[in-house]
């Protein structure tokens, strides 16, 4: 009995090949799609929270507040209200913190041997190495002769390197010009991994006095990177430096400060806010699929059973039980979504490492997106395939064999 | 054999009430070859799917081979027609682009004969209906009408049914390949297999040796007939 059903449905799904062909194609590409997509929604989303991890733990950043012109606020960090002495104060007067980096930060146009980039300048010290988790990789850091005299030093990232040296070169000894002014290239950092906005790769270090001589012009920084010695201390340090920085800057009322201290979870939950968007948008998108996915299933299923009609008619006036004739059709639902579930969990975990090797991040394909697709996709298989051949074993079979 | 006493079915659609068949009773015996002949509208097709088991009288009753049809349910109405009627219908139904051997096949399904046995029996019964072994292994739709219509009847051969139930065999062949069909027809009484012959054309029902003309729902005429094969 199971072999005659189990033959029946095999030749009837292999004598019309296009049909089922076409039946199975419509369920692949329904769920691969909702895999890939969630898989690349969830790799971007686990690269910007590893970015960010990256940037440095028990970082506390302190940005000038906004400047207040006639009560019109100009934006956070348009006032020049931080200063090296402010950063001096913190390293000197506050415990359990390991490292002060005052920083000033710009673009500029850099070039080097005819060729040229766009990049970051940033002027600080070699606290900044602690405080945002950077490493050297060739060459030094600056120290504390080439701070004090501000040598014309710098200290490139490895994107900005290949940028301008190319792929393989030394840059150690080089020299670039930055506005207009020679520098020495002392070092190079190890990649970081950053991509697009705010490359973390793509970035020059110069000594601190320096850029307020050769640069910015003026003793103002852009922020000042804190790192507290433990991360069971941020909270204190943080209040800590607000204390200090209101009685500096003589602001009695805290809510007046001319500056805003953020820490890394800070930045991850604002980040977190926008990768949620992100993560939204993808699954909306994956959710519309699995709906035309479905949709088409649906149909397909729906025309085939319906085209159908006469062969189920046919089946009854012959004597076939009606018990047979809907196992059956539910065999030959179940191993079409199946077939085509298989192909397309393959397809779509294919298509991820496609995408992982063409873009530079990790598409992670998640069990929950696979039971999902496959689930959706096989319940609309199944239920459209069987429940009109359901409905035609139930007519009369001279209904059915008149049917058009 | 065949018993029908007193056969009534009436159609309503909505507000409209058709009387198909208006009280028809008839025998009809082991052995025989009846024609059932009647204009279209006359009920002569509801009377071939009363008697087919296919459809169920609204009142009256049909007895064949002693069981009581018009109280059975869906599923003993499929184990009658699988075990006691063979079907040709006009239009073949044959499933399409299945080979010859597997159509004939098909009322086998879910029987629990083995597959040796069921070929055997297949082929005996494609030779019996007159069909050459070089095509038993052609796809359906590769045939020709006459030869469908010989698949068709080996197929209604397969469970050695007590009636073979023709509806309109000839309707769609051609003139010389209809009167083939119905020599074989004619063969198959021979042999002793029960037949009845659903049609509107006088030359094909002049096969049987009993014509049975149905108007307006009601036997008009029962009489026996001597065939005139020389008629087709």
């Amino acid at each position: 009995m199971i072999g005659d059903l189990f033959k029946e449905t095999i030749w009837s799904l292999a004598g019309n090949k296009v049909r089922s062909g076409l039946t199975i194609l419509g369920i692949v590409i329904g769920i691969a799609s909702v895999i890939a997509l969630v898989a690349v929604g969830q790799g971007a989303q686990n690269s910007i929270a590893k970015n960010i991890e990256s940037i440095g733990s028990n970082l506390i950043i302190i940005s000038p507040g906004s400047q207040r012109v006639g009560g019109i606020s100009q934006g956070g960090g348009s006032s020049e209200t931080l200063t090296v002495d402010d950063a001096e104060a913190i390293k000197s007067e506050i415990s359990n913190v390991s490292a002060v980096a005052p920083s000033i930060s710009k673009r500029y146009q850099i070039t080097a041997k005819g060729n040229n980039t766009n990049t970051q300048i940033i002027g600080t010290n070699s606290d900044y190495l602690i405080a945002r988790n950077v490493a050297i990789n060739s060459g030094s850091f600056f120290g504390e002769t080439q701070m004090k005299s501000s040598a014309k030093v710098a200290v490139i990232g490895p994107t900005t390197s290949e940028d301008i040296f190319g792929a393989d070169a030394d840059p150690v000894g080089q020299t670039i010009r930055i506005n207009n002014i020679d520098f020495k290239v002392i070092g190079v950092t190890v990649s970081k991994g950053g991509s697009g906005f705010n490359n973390q790769d793509d970035i020059v270090y110069v000594p601190l006095l320096t850029a307020q001589h050769y640069l910015s012009g003026n003793d103002y920084l852009n922020n000042i990177s804190v790192a507290a010695s433990d991360q069971q201390d941020m909270a204190t340090v943080q209040s800590q430096i607000t204390e200090l920085l209101l009685r500096r800057h003589k602001i009695s009322d805290s809510t007046q400060a001319d500056f805003s201290l953020m820490n890394q979870n800070d930045i991850i939950a604002t980040a977190s806010s926008i990768t949620g968007t992100f993560t939204m948008l993808l699954s909306s998108i994956a959710g519309i699929s699995l709906l035309v996915g479905g949709i088409g299933i649906m149909n397909m299923m729906l025309t085939t059973v319906t085209e159908r009609t006469r062969e189920i008619g046919l089946r009854k006036a012959v004597g076939i039980r009606k018990i047979y004739i809907n196992l059956q059709f539910l065999t030959e639902a179940v191993i079409l979504t199946f077939l085509g579930g298989g192909i397309g969990i393959i397809l779509g975990w294919l298509a991820s490492l496609v995408i992982s090797k063409l873009m530079s991040m990790t598409a992670q394909v998640s069990l929950s997106s696979i039971l999902l697709a496959f689930g959706v996709s096989a319940g609309v298989g199944i239920i459209f395939g069987f429940y009109p051949a359901r409905r035609a074993a139930n007519l009369s079979p001279i209904e059915a064999l008149r049917y058009e | 054999m065949i018993e029908c006493k007193n056969l009534v079915k009436t159609y309503i659609n909505g507000d409209v009430r058709t009387d198909a068949l208006k009280g028809v009773s008839f025998k009809i015996d082991k052995g025989e070859f009846v024609s059932i002949i009647g204009p279209s509208g006359s009920g002569k097709s509801t009377l071939m799917h009363i008697l087919g088991a296919l459809d169920n009288p609204t009142s009256g009753e049909y007895f064949l081979d002693g069981h009581e049809v018009s109280k059975l349910d869906d599923d003993e109405l499929s184990d009658l027609r699988r075990n006691m009627i063979g079907f040709v219908f006009q239009a073949f139904n044959l499933l399409p682009r299945t080979t010859v051997l597997r159509n004939v096949m098909l009322p086998l399904l879910y029987s629990g004969m083995t597959a040796e046995k069921r070929i055997k029996r297949a082929k005996e019964c494609l030779k019996y209906a007159g069909m050459e072994e070089s095509k038993f292994m052609n796809l359906s739709n590769q045939l020709s009408g006459g030869q469908m219509q010989r698949v068709a009847i080996a197929r209604s051969l397969i469970n050695n049914p007590s009636i073979i139930l023709a509806d309109e065999p000839t309707g769609n062949l051609d003139t010389k390949t209809s009167k083939i069909i119905m020599d074989a027809f004619r063969e198959l009484n021979r042999k002793g297999h029960t037949i009845i012959l659903i049609t509107h054309e006088m030359d094909v029902a002049d096969c049987a040796n009993r014509i049975i003309q149905i108007r307006d729902g009601l036997v008009e005429r029962d009489a026996a007939n001597k065939p005139n094969d020389h008629l087709i």
